[in-house]
């Protein structure tokens, strides 16, 4: 029998510590908390009717598409010290939708190309553009918060990374650095098909995404209202053409693609006024299809179903936890709205500073910004302020402050995070003068 | 012996990866040894930016995939 090791148990020890004070103290039956915890369901059940099926899902494919897809090779090579430094600044800005979609990629990148590659400016562009670009990301901002914060997100995010990126380059222009000896490691070059046939799986895969959530118009009638009353039909039609694609230049044969799709094709004929049964349907026929498969397909939906299996849960209790500190839009949580909107309420100097502080030291798991902004926006929070935080936010938190300080010392980090928080609040302060 | 390096900063995919490098030591029968690699600058001292990674006695073998079982058998032998 071995002893007890504390220098390794404390760590369980505390847990149970505190989630035994935590549910010892439960404060039941005080109204705000009871409330919160209700939100908090609420909050869950609208995220799983409005968002995971027609949302989240077809994001996680075309998440997973990109990162099998699209050659990460061809991208890193503009990050090389050989690289011509314009063209290295413009692909950091925008190679974080491509090479960003797990967090955990961002800071090796970033070193990466500091140490090895284009230098200080180009790896802080990346750094601070990464994070905040990656689909996943864009999809799910602009479905929940909207299509402005979802645009602005990503131009902000471009634009002001660009700016970072000279900023620190000209302010440490005289200290250049010992390169490392290593030479970058390439991943290999994987495309095997022409780009145009790439361009139009994925564009068909959007499609899906774009047409299935069309929103209804406010007016009873004109273009957009026709658009969204054949919207079904319109999906329906694209994810044909993703099938068509499938058998043409990914070597699915015809009839299994046939057999995954004909269910959901029966189902949308039987139930016409519940097309989410069709759509669930054609989701479960692509899954085992391309599951199955032991070419490309499969490893599409290997990629697929490891982003699902890594983000959901993360949202998942993101959304739980939003919901009881903030509640829904029009309904308190356990943090008084006054608070919120006191502190990052209207478009002032102070909330976007103070949102862009916040977001910058605090940790954001990935994805789970989307349901904290809603919860603050919902609680009065600014469109200037929410759009500071989550240009700040995702590409900061304090523990990956203390991965750059080892990587690019005390001084540049200091300088970078300043620099973050000035521009995040300067992007925050013009979005909130417009909308 | 060979030494199995796993580099990256402890996400899902690098868990993964180490698993698979568990799996392939013990089923391939050598004497392997498996070590993780997550301080950021030992990995840029292999040359890898692109996480999770695989190297064996120093050599980088895969950067940015989590190989199989299978595939990391095929290296090791």
């Amino acid at each position: 029998m071995s002893r007890t090791d504390w220098k390794s148990e404390w760590k369980p020890l505390l847990i149970i510590v505190l989630v035994f004070l935590g549910t010892f103290y439960l404060p039941l039956g005080n109204t705000r908390f009871d409330n919160a915890l209700m939100e908090s369901l609420h909050l869950a059940k609208w995220y799983a009717q409005e968002h995971v099926l027609t949302c989240l899902i077809p994001a996680f494919f075309i998440a997973g598409a990109i990162a099998v897809f699209v050659s990460q090779a061809s991208v890193i090579k503009y990050f090389g010290a050989k690289a011509k430094k314009v063209l290295a600044y413009g692909v950091a800005s925008v190679s974080g939708s491509i090479l960003a979609v797990c967090s955990c990629t961002v800071l090796p990148l970033f070193a990466g190309i500091y140490r090895m590659g284009a230098g200080l400016g180009p790896a802080t562009t990346f750094l601070y553009s990464g994070p905040a670009i990656n689909v996943l990301a864009i999809i799910l901002t602009a479905r929940v918060l909207g299509l402005g914060l979802g645009v602005a997100r990503a131009l902000g995010a471009i634009v002001f990374s660009i700016l970072v990126g000279l900023l620190m380059h000209v302010i440490f222009r005289k200290e250049e650095l010992e390169k490392a000896d290593a030479r970058m490691a390439m991943p290999e070059p994987e495309v095997t098909r022409p780009l145009w046939q790439n361009a139009l799986y994925f564009a068909s895969m959007i499609g899906i995404l774009v047409f299935v959530n069309w929103g209804k118009p406010e007016g009873p009638a004109g273009f957009w209202h026709l658009v969204y009353s054949i919207k079904w039909l319109i999906t329906g039609g694209f994810a044909l053409a993703l099938a068509v694609i499938l058998v043409s230049w990914f070597g699915v044969r015809l009839w299994k693609v046939s057999l995954a799709f004909i269910p959901s094709i029966i189902l949308g004929l039987f139930f016409p006024h519940e097309p989410v049964i069709a759509f669930a349907a054609g989701v479960v026929g692509l899954s085992v299809l391309t599951s199955r498969d032991k070419g490309e397909a499969g490893d599409w939906f290997g990629s697929t179903w490891g982003f699902t299996k890594q983000i959901l849960p993360l949202l998942f209790f993101g959304v739980l936890i939003a919901g009881i500190l903030l509640g829904r839009p029009g309904h308190e949580g356990i943090i008084p709205s006054e608070w919120v909107s006191s502190a990052v309420g209207g478009n002032s100097l102070g909330s976007n500073l103070f949102a862009s502080v916040a977001g910058a030291f605090m940790y954001f798991a990935t994805l789970t910004e989307v349901p904290i902004l809603q919860g603050l926006i919902g609680n009065g929070m600014g469109q200037g302020p929410a759009l500071a935080l989550l240009l700040a936010g995702p590409a900061l938190s304090f523990p990956n402050m203390l991965v750059i300080r080892s990587v690019m010392g005390t001084k540049k980090t200091i300088v970078f995070v300043t620099l973050v928080i000035l521009l995040s609040t300067i992007s925050g302060l013009i979005y909130g003068a417009f909308f | 012996m060979a030494k199995i390096q796993i580099l990256g900063t402890g996400c899902p995919k690098c868990r993964q990866l180490t698993e698979n490098a568990e799996k392939a030591a013990r089923e391939s029968g050598g004497d392997h040894e498996i070590i993780k690699v997550t301080n950021i600058n030992e990995i840029m001292k292999f040359g890898v930016i692109m996480t999770p990674a695989l190297a064996v006695d120093g050599n980088v073998k895969s950067v940015g995939k989590v190989l199989s079982p299978d595939e990391i058998k095929k290296i090791l032998n």
